[in-house]
C-alpha cells in the first residue's frame, strides 16, 4: 500500500553555517525504509526531532526530501537520487487527507465550508457538481457527528468538535491515505483519551490506511497495528505494539517506551535464544532473539511492573537478586519501590497493597521472559 | 536577479501527476510567473533610481562625461560649511527635544498615575493629521516676529518680541514638537516591554522609588533611548516642510532646502543636487544600519517581557496637579492652538490678530473661492487618485512580495526583503530628484504626468507596505496553507482562498495607512508634479509661496478633515498606525 525506500533529507548543519566551515549536513531523515499494508494504523514514534513529522510531511508532499522513493497503491509519489527521472507530485495532486497538528481549520469559513473546500478545488472536469458536493459533505458530517454544526464557524467549535472537523476535511474525498500529525496533543487529558479509541474506532469501521505520528506511547501502544520507533532520523525499531514493548532491541527503545531497569553486565554463554549474563549482582538467566557473541558487554533490562517482589526468601533463588527497600511512591493505582541491590538501584512497580518501609530486607525476581537483552549505550 | 532566476526551480513540483511533455517545462507555471513579475517590480522600484541618482550625479549634464564638478560646486561653496552645521544643529536638536518630551510623556503615561490619559492618544495621531507643511504654518501663525499671536499676546510684557520661529531654534522647536508623539509611542512601548520584575527585585533589594529609575529603569531603556534618538535625527535630517518654510525666510538652508533651492534657481544645477542627495542618502543610510546593528545587539541581551502583570504605577502626590497642567500644556500647544489658528484663519478675509473686528469679518468665502477654484477640485481629486492607486499597488503587491519572503523558501528571497526595504532610507526629495534622472533619459513619456508620482509613492511606500503584509503573513499558520494544499488545491487557490481573506485585515490596515501617508506627500512630489497636475499638499505650498495665508488655511482645513476621516477608519479597523509615520 505505501512504500517508502532509502527515504534521506537533510539540511546544512546550523553549526557549521555560523562557524563559516562547510560540510556537516544534519539529517532530518536517514535512509528511513518503511512498509504500509492496507487497512493498517501505521505509527511513527519517537521523541520530537526524530525525523517522524518529517517523514510524514515527506508522503503528503510539503517537505521535499534528498532523495528516495515514496509510492501509494504503486503510485509513485517522489522519486529522486537514483538514475532514474526524478518524480515529485505536488502536495495538491497527490489526493491524500492529513489532519494536522493544530487541526488548521480555516478561521474565516464555516464548518461546512471547510469540509467543501478539498471537493471545490479539484481540478476542473473532475469536480463534482454542487449538488453532489453537499450531499458529500453532509455525509461526511453525519458519520463525525458535526451535521447539526454545518452553518456555524468553524472556530466556534470545541476541541474535540474541531478534531472531528479536522477529520471530516481530510476524510471527504475519500483518500487512499490519511496522515495524522499527532491529533491529539492539544486536547487535554480526559478527552485525549476518549478521542483515541474513537479514532481507532473510526479508522477500524472506514477501513482506511493511515500513518499516525506521536511521540506519546501510550497512544502509540493503544492505537497502532504496528509502530515505527525513530530516533535521529533514522527507524530503530519496527513491529507489533506487544513485541516492541516486551522485547525492545536497544536501550533507546526500552526507556521510551514505558520505562525500563538496566542492569549492566557481559554474555557468559548462549545456547541458542536462551542467554546466562554475569552481572555484578549474580548471574541471570534470559532468552533473547538478540545475536550477542559470548563476552559483548551488554545491559539487562526488565519493566518495573514485570519485577516480583517479596520479603521471603524464593524457594527457585534463579533470577532472584537480594536487597533493601530504598524510597516508596505511592501512585494511587500503584506503588513505586526502589530497591537498592548492591550499587543498583532497581524500580519494582506493584499493586498498592504491598507498601513497604524504608530499610526494609526484600528478595527481587526476574522473570526469564521478562528480560530484554539490549546493547550498551 | 537571483530572485527571479530561483523561482522557475519551483515549477515542478506545481506540476501535474503526468509528465508533461519537454516542452511545457519551458513554460513557466502561473505561479512562478507572478512571483517573479512581483519579484522584478520591487527590484525595479528599488534599485533603478538609485542607480540613476548615482549616474546622474557623477555624469556631467550637458557633456554626459565624468565629473565630480557636483560635488566640488556643493560642498565647497562658501555656505557650505554652515549648511551642514545646520543640518546636524537641527537634525540632532530636534531629535533630543522630542526624545526628551516623548519619553517623559511616556513615563508618566505607563508608570503614573497622571490625570488625562486619554488625551495622550488624541495627541499621538498629530503628526499623521496634521501634515509637516500645515504644521509648520500654524506655527508662523503662532510665533512669527511679525503676526505670531504668541508674540502680540507677550510684547505688553516683556516690551518686544519673545520669539522667533525663522531661526534654526525655532525649526527645532516645530520639528521637536512635531516628533514628539512618534517618540511617546516609540518609548511606551520600550516602557511596556520591560519586565516589571526587574524593577520590583530592585525594590525588594531596599532601593528607593528614584534609585530604581535611575539604576534600573533608565539603563534598560538605553537602547530604545539609542535607537529613537537615531531615527528621529534621520527623519529630521530628511524633514523638507520645515526647514523650507521657516528657514529659507533667514537663508538658513539645510541639505533638503539645499537640494531644492539648487533646482529651482537656473541653470539648474543637476549635478550638484545629486552630489547634496548622494551625501544626504549616505548619511541617512549609516543612521538606519547603525540602528539596525544596536537593535540586534539590544536583542541579544533582552530581558524575557513581563506578561500581564503591570507593576502599580507610581502615585505621584502633590505633583499630580502639575503633571496633570503639564499633560494639558502639551496638548493645548501641540494639537488645539495649531488646529484652532487654521480654522480662525480659515475664515479671515486676510490674516489679523485675533480681535473683535476680526471675529465680525468671518466667514466662509474662502471655502467658497475653493470650491470655485478648478486648481483645487482637480488637487482634491488627483490627490485622492494617487493615495487609493498607490495604495491599492503596494498591497496587491506587497502581499504576494511577503509570501516570498515569508513562505515559499526561494533561495534568495532575502534579498527581496532587503530590496523592498531599501526606500526607507532614502529621503523623500532624493527620491523626486532620482526619478527626474530616470525619466528624464530613460524615453518613458511619463515625465510631467500624474504616472511618475504614482511610482514615487510606490516607492517611497513599498517598506511600510511590506511590514503590515509581512506581519500578517508570520500571524498565519502554516499549517493552514498546507492543509489546503494537503487537500488538492493549487498555490494560486490556495493564495486566492484561504491567505487572502485571512490576511485582508492586516492588509486593510496597511492600505490605509498608505492611502494616508500618499495623500499628503509633499517631500518628493514637489520635484515630480508640473502645473496641471497638482495636488493639495502642492497647491498648499503654492498658496504659501504666494502668501495667501486664508486660502492656504483652507485648503488645510481640508485636507486634515480628510485625513481625520481617513485615521479613525484606521483605528476603527484596529491598526497601529502611530508608530509608523513618515
Amino acid at each position: 500500500m505505501l512504500e517508502i525506500s532509502n527515504l534521506i533529507k537533510s539540511y546544512p548543519g546550523e553549526k557549521a553555517k555560523k562557524g563559516g566551515s562547510q560540510g556537516g549536513r544534519v539529517f532530518a531523515i536517514n535512509n528511513v525504509n518503511l512498509h504500509v499494508e492496507q487497512g493498517e494504523m501505521f505509527t511513527l514514534l519517537g521523541p520530537s526531532g526524530c525525523g517522524k513529522t518529517t517523514t510524514l510531511r515527506s508522503i503528503a508532499g510539503l517537505e521535499h526530501p534528498d532523495s528516495g522513493l515514496i509510492s501509494v497503491k504503486g503510485r509513485t509519489l517522489f522519486q529522486a537520487g537514483d538514475r532514474t527521472k526524478p518524480v515529485n507530485v505536488a502536495a495538491n495532486r497527490r489526493g491524500l487527507g492529513m489532519v494536522f497538528q493544530s487541526y488548521a481549520i480555516w478561521p474565516h469559513m464555516s464548518v461546512f465550508d471547510n469540509v467543501a473546500f478539498p471537493l471545490q478545488v479539484k481540478p476542473r472536469g473532475h469536480r463534482p457538481g454542487k449538488a453532489d458536493i453537499e450531499q458529500r459533505v453532509h455525509r461526511v458530517l453525519e458519520v463525525m457527528e458535526l451535521r447539526q454544526y454545518a452553518d456555524r464557524q468553524a472556530t466556534k467549535l470545541s476541541g474535540g468538535q474541531q478534531q472531528r472537523l479536522a477529520l471530516a476535511r481530510a476524510l471527504v474525498i475519500e483518500p487512499e491515505l490519511l496522515l495524522l500529525d499527532e491529533p491529539l496533543s492539544n486536547l487535554d487529558a480526559k478527552l485525549r483519551e476518549s478521542l483515541r479509541y474513537e479514532l481507532k474506532r473510526l479508522q477500524r469501521e472506514l477501513g482506511i490506511t493511515s500513518i499516525y505520528v506521536t511521540h506519546d506511547q501510550i497512544e502509540a501502544l493503544s492505537l497502532s497495528s504496528n509502530i515505527a520507533v525513530m530516533r535521529a532520523g533514522e527507524v530503530v525499531q519496527l513491529g507489533k505494539p506487544r513485541d516492541i514493548y516486551e522485547n525492545p532491541t536497544s536501550k533507546f527503545v526500552a526507556e521510551f517506551i514505558g520505562s525500563s531497569n538496566f542492569i549492566p553486565g557481559h554474555v557468559l554463554h548462549r545456547t541458542g535464544e536462551d542467554y546466562e549474563v554475569d552481572t555484578s549482582e549474580g548471574r541471570l538467566h534470559l532468552s533473547s532473539a538478540a545475536e550477542m557473541p559470548p563476552g559483548t558487554e551488554v545491559s539487562v533490562s526488565i519493566r518495573p511492573e514485570t519485577v516480583e517482589l517479596t520479603t521471603q526468601r524464593p524457594v527457585d533463588l534463579r533470577n532472584v537478586l537480594e536487597g533493601t527497600v530504598g524510597t516508596r511512591a505511592f501512585l494511587g493505582d500503584a506503588v513505586d519501590h526502589i530497591v537498592n541491590v548492591g550499587k543498583l538501584q532497581i524500580r519494582v512497580r506493584s499493586l498498592p497493597n504491598l507498601s513497604l518501609e524504608a530499610g526494609t530486607q526484600v528478595f527481587i525476581k526476574l522473570p526469564v521472559d521478562k528480560l530484554a537483552l539490549v546493547p550498551i549505550g | 536577479m537571483s530572485v527571479a532566476t530561483t523561482t522557475p526551480e519551483q515549477a515542478p513540483s506545481v506540476a501535474p501527476d503526468a509528465t508533461p511533455p519537454v516542452w511545457r517545462r519551458f513554460i513557466p507555471t502561473p505561479k512562478a510567473l507572478i512571483l517573479g513579475v512581483v519579484a522584478l517590480i520591487v527590484a525595479y522600484l528599488a534599485i533603478v533610481p538609485l542607480w540613476f541618482l548615482i549616474q546622474g550625479t557623477f555624469l556631467d549634464q550637458n557633456t554626459n562625461a565624468f565629473t565630480l564638478g557636483g560635488f566640488t560646486r556643493a560642498y565647497t561653496d562658501d555656505n557650505a560649511i554652515e549648511m551642514m552645521r545646520n543640518s546636524v544643529w537641527f537634525a540632532v536638536g530636534s531629535a533630543l527635544l522630542s526624545l526628551v518630551v516623548g519619553t517623559a510623556l511616556a513615563f508618566l503615561n505607563v508608570r503614573t498615575d497622571v490625570p488625562f490619559k486619554g488625551l495622550f492618544f488624541a495627541g499621538s495621531i498629530v503628526p499623521l493629521v496634521i501634515p509637516g507643511i500645515l504644521y509648520s504654518v500654524a506655527w508662523i501663525f503662532l510665533a512669527s516676529p511679525d503676526i505670531g499671536l504668541l508674540n502680540y499676546v507677550l510684547q505688553p510684557i516683556f516690551g518686544k518680541d519673545v520669539f522667533d520661529i525663522y531661526t534654526v531654534w525655532g525649526m527645532i522647536w516645530v520639528e521637536g514638537l512635531h516628533l514628539s508623539p512618534i517618540t511617546f509611542l516609540f518609548m511606551v512601548a520600550a516602557f511596556r516591554a520591560q519586565d516589571p520584575s526587574l524593577e520590583e527585585s530592585a525594590l525588594m533589594s531596599g532601593a528607593s522609588r528614584w534609585t530604581v529609575i535611575r539604576r534600573i529603569t533608565v539603563p534598560l531603556l538605553r537602547p530604545a533611548i539609542a535607537a529613537s534618538v537615531l531615527i528621529m535625527t534621520v527623519r529630521s535630517l530628511e524633514s523638507f516642510e520645515v526647514p523650507a518654510l521657516l528657514g529659507l525666510q533667514n537663508g538658513i538652508y539645510v541639505f533638503t532646502s539645499k537640494i531644492y533651492f539648487m533646482l529651482r534657481s537656473y541653470p539648474q544645477d543637476f549635478n550638484g543636487a545629486g552630489a547634496l542627495a548622494l551625501g544626504l542618502f549616505a548619511i541617512a543610510a549609516l543612521g538606519m544600519l547603525v540602528e539596525h546593528l544596536m537593535s540586534r545587539g539590544a536583542k541579544a541581551y533582552q530581558t524575557v517581557t513581563g506578561k500581564g502583570f503591570r507593576p502599580r504605577p507610581i502615585e505621584l502626590g502633590k505633583w499630580r496637579p502639575l503633571a496633570g497642567a503639564g499633560i494639558i500644556g502639551y496638548f493645548v500647544f501641540t494639537v488645539l492652538l495649531p488646529l484652532l489658528l487654521l480654522v480662525y484663519t480659515s475664515l479671515l478675509p486676510y490674516y489679523q490678530k485675533p480681535s473683535a473686528a476680526a471675529f465680525k469679518s468671518m466667514s466662509f468665502d474662502n471655502y467658497s473661492t475653493l470650491l470655485h477654484m478648478s486648481k483645487a477640485t482637480t488637487a482634491l481629486k488627483n490627490s485622492l487618485f494617487l493615495g487609493f492607486a498607490a495604495a491599492t499597488l503596494v498591497m496587491i503587491i506587497m502581499a504576494i512580495a511577503a509570501w516570498i519572503v515569508v513562505r515559499s523558501g526561494i533561495r534568495g528571497r532575502k534579498i527581496l526583503d532587503l530590496l523592498s526595504f531599501a526606500p526607507l532610507v532614502i529621503p523623500g526629495l532624493v527620491l523626486g530628484l532620482s526619478l527626474q534622472f530616470v525619466y528624464l533619459r530613460v524615453p518613458i513619456a511619463i515625465y510631467g504626468t500624474i504616472w511618475i508620482l504614482l511610482i514615487a509613492y510606490c516607492t517611497r511606500y513599498l517598506p511600510y507596505g511590506m511590514r503590515y503584509a509581512v506581519t500578517s503573513m508570520q500571524q498565519i499558520s502554516s499549517e493552514l496553507e498546507e492543509s489546503a494544499a494537503v487537500s488538492g488545491a493549487t498555490w494560486w487557490q490556495i493564495f486566492r482562498r484561504v491567505l487572502l481573506p485571512l490576511l485582508m485585515p492586516g492588509l486593510m490596515a496597511g492600505w490605509i495607512y498608505i492611502f494616508v501617508v500618499s495623500f499628503r506627500e509633499l517631500s518628493s512630489s514637489i520635484l515630480l508634479y508640473s502645473s496641471g497636475n497638482e495636488l493639495l499638499s502642492i497647491l498648499i505650498w503654492e498658496q504659501f509661496e504666494n502668501g495667501k495665508f486664508t486660502v492656504l488655511a483652507a485648503l488645510g482645513v481640508v485636507m486634515i478633515a480628510v485625513l481625520m476621516v481617513l485615521v479613525s477608519i484606521a483605528y476603527k479597523l484596529g491598526a497601529k498606525v502611530g508608530l509608523q509615520q513618515d
